[in-house]
């Protein structure tokens, strides 16, 4: 049984364009990385598995069951945080925390409390006089404090300072090792990178590839920098060359210690050899995706 | 219940406002009563006899002189607008408010179903109209005690009990409404309890119109009628109560299957 299975999902919002036959498996235990640019399909992904919207067509299980049948019995084990969290106007943190163990219908204060403490969140406090990192930590806590079976996360750390940031994704190490899954979107391909264990990347509401994190970070490609090259030589697998003043900077899909032979040959001031940022990455899918 | 409680808490202070008010107003017009029937004498005949403006607020069928017929009257005016527009404003926003201010995925990423919530949120808005209803209601009779009147009761009851139907029928018609909404809808709300009550006005004038006192829920309020008959107009009363279970058929087959923005 799978965390989270998705079999052709598809979403359309009237003609736009939501997710387009999304394939998607999660085994349990995992520790799941969602990377798109904004507007790939991730939170429209996570909306559908979480019964937010109802697919255009195809289907989707979470934890083995089917997510528009037994949508309350997977809500009951699923810890969701949204991109954006809303809250009620005049609450307090803590009578927002514990509407949503009422609603559960579980008690979870002991638990509430002790993450309140590891990110600094003030219970006490109105929930509107927060600041934006602050209200994000709520959204946490209520997506926490019930300990689920399953972790879906939004975009959770965006607005987070770096500190509480480690402290979120040691909190969800420990749950992981505990047993529980965790698949969290993002755009932050480094923070996806560091945590997590496999990862999806999605464009433009498809699925390009899933696949294991350390693979998918080696895509094979070099972002190489020529400062003050002369004689440049001929290269193969080089695309996106880009000029400014008198550096050169290419992608190379090649072998590196090639690289380094042809590059022998040249004269430069310096090099600069790094892996692809996230955008490059994407566009290395991208490429592969057309060229099929 | 945690939804159903959950919604009183958020509105308690709008309830506790709205009752104020309307028992306050209701209870000073009761209160100066005496003082208005006996400068009124003859006037009570001019009332009734002003043609269209009378025929307008359903005067030419009331004695203006008496306790009831005056209570019947002033109740139409500040029980008849205020709690419509109570009702109206609660139930139009039940739904929508929780995808305008975004706290939608929070509640609905629950274990509790959404017919659960559309139920219980249901039930929190006939609860705050009955509160309102009968702090009114209280009010209205412990003023018009201390004044010495002592109204025919039953009758007063059934004023009483129009009025409350009227408040849950634009209810319902909202709630049903709120399903469909990602924002407030407040002036839609407005409108529509304001379209009602010139529908009654004008259907009050013109009989060639009088058919849109089957649509008006103020068709089954009229106060002269009532005192009358001592019973509802149940003619105009069962077409409301239709659009009522509408609103209410609406709001549970659109909210169930809604996309959450």
């Amino acid at each position: 049984m799978k965390a989270i299975k998705t079999t052709v999902l598809t979403k359309y919002y009237g003609a736009s364009r939501g997710i387009i036959d999304v394939d998607l498996a999660v085994e349990k235990g995992d520790f799941y990385g969602f990377i798109g640019p904004n507007g790939a399909g991730k939170s429209t992904t996570i909306r559908v598995l979480l019964g937010l919207i109802s697919p255009t067509s195809g289907k989707a299980e979470i934890l083995g069951k089917d997510i528009q049948k037994n949508k309350t019995e997977i809500l009951a084990s699923v810890g969701y945080l949204p991109s954006e969290f809303g809250f009620y106007g005049n609450m307090r943190v803590k009578e927002m925390l514990s509407l949503s163990s009422k609603l559960r219908k579980q008690n979870c204060e002991k638990e509430a409390k002790i993450l309140c403490e590891r990110l600094d969140l003030d219970a006490e406090k109105r929930i509107s006089q927060l600041s934006l990192g602050n209200r994000k930590k709520v959204g946490i806590v209520c997506a926490l404090q019930h300990k689920p079976e399953l972790y879906i996360l939004d975009e959770p750390t965006s607005g987070l300072d770096p500190l509480m940031q480690r402290e979120f994704y040691t909190i969800l190490q420990e749950r992981n090792a505990e047993g529980a899954t965790v698949f969290l979107s993002s755009h932050v391909l480094s923070e996806v990178s560091r945590y997590c264990k496999n990862a999806a990347i999605i464009r433009e509401g498809r699925l390009l590839v899933s696949d294991t994190v350390s693979n998918l970070g080696h895509t094979g490609v070099k972002r190489i920098s020529l400062r003050g090259v002369k004689n440049m030589p001929e290269i193969k697998d080089i695309r996106d060359i880009k000029t400014q003043n008198d550096t050169i900077s290419f992608l190379y899909g090649g072998r590196t210690d090639e690289l380094v032979k042809i590059l022998a040959s040249a004269s430069f001031e310096d090099i600069n050899i790094t892996d692809p940022d996230l955008d490059e990455v994407f566009m290395h899918y991208y490429v592969k995706e057309e060229s099929k | 219940m945690t939804v159903f409680l959950h919604e009183l808490k958020q509105n308690r202070l709008s309830v506790m406002i709205w009752s104020a008010v309307i028992a306050f107003m209701l209870g000073v017009s009761i209160m100066i009563y005496p003082e208005m029937s006996s400068q009124m004498g003859d006037f009570s005949d001019m009332f009734a006899n002003m043609g269209a403006f009378s025929d307008a607020f359903g005067m030419d069928q009331i004695n203006f002189g008496e306790f009831m017929g005056y209570f019947g009257v002033e109740c139409g005016n500040v029980l008849g607008l205020g709690g419509p527009i109570f009702a109206a404003i609660t139930a139009v926003s039940v739904l929508s408010k929780e995808e305008k201010n975004k706290t939608a995925e929070f509640l609905l990423t629950h274990p509790i179903s959404r017919g659960r919530i559309i139920t219980e949120k249901l039930f929190s808005v006939i609860t705050q109209i009955i509160v309102l209803n009968i702090s009114v209601m209280a009010v209205s009779c412990i003023a018009a005690i201390v004044i010495g009147e002592s109204p025919e009761w039953g009758k007063l009851a059934l004023i009483f009990l129009a009025y409350f139907l009227l408040d849950l029928e634009v209810a319902f018609i909202c709630f049903g409404l709120s399903a469909f909404l990602r924002r407030g809808g407040f002036a839609v709300s407005l409108g529509i309890t304001m379209a009602f009550y010139f529908m009654n006005i004008l259907a009050n004038i013109t009989d060639e119109i009088k058919f849109l006192k089957y649509i008006t829920p103020y068709g089954y309020t009229d106060s002269g009628y009532i005192i009358k008959n001592g019973a509802l107009d149940f003619k105009y009363m069962w077409v409301g109560m239709l659009f009522a279970a509408a609103g209410i058929i609406t709001a549970y087959t659109v909210y169930t299957k809604k996309d959450i923005k």
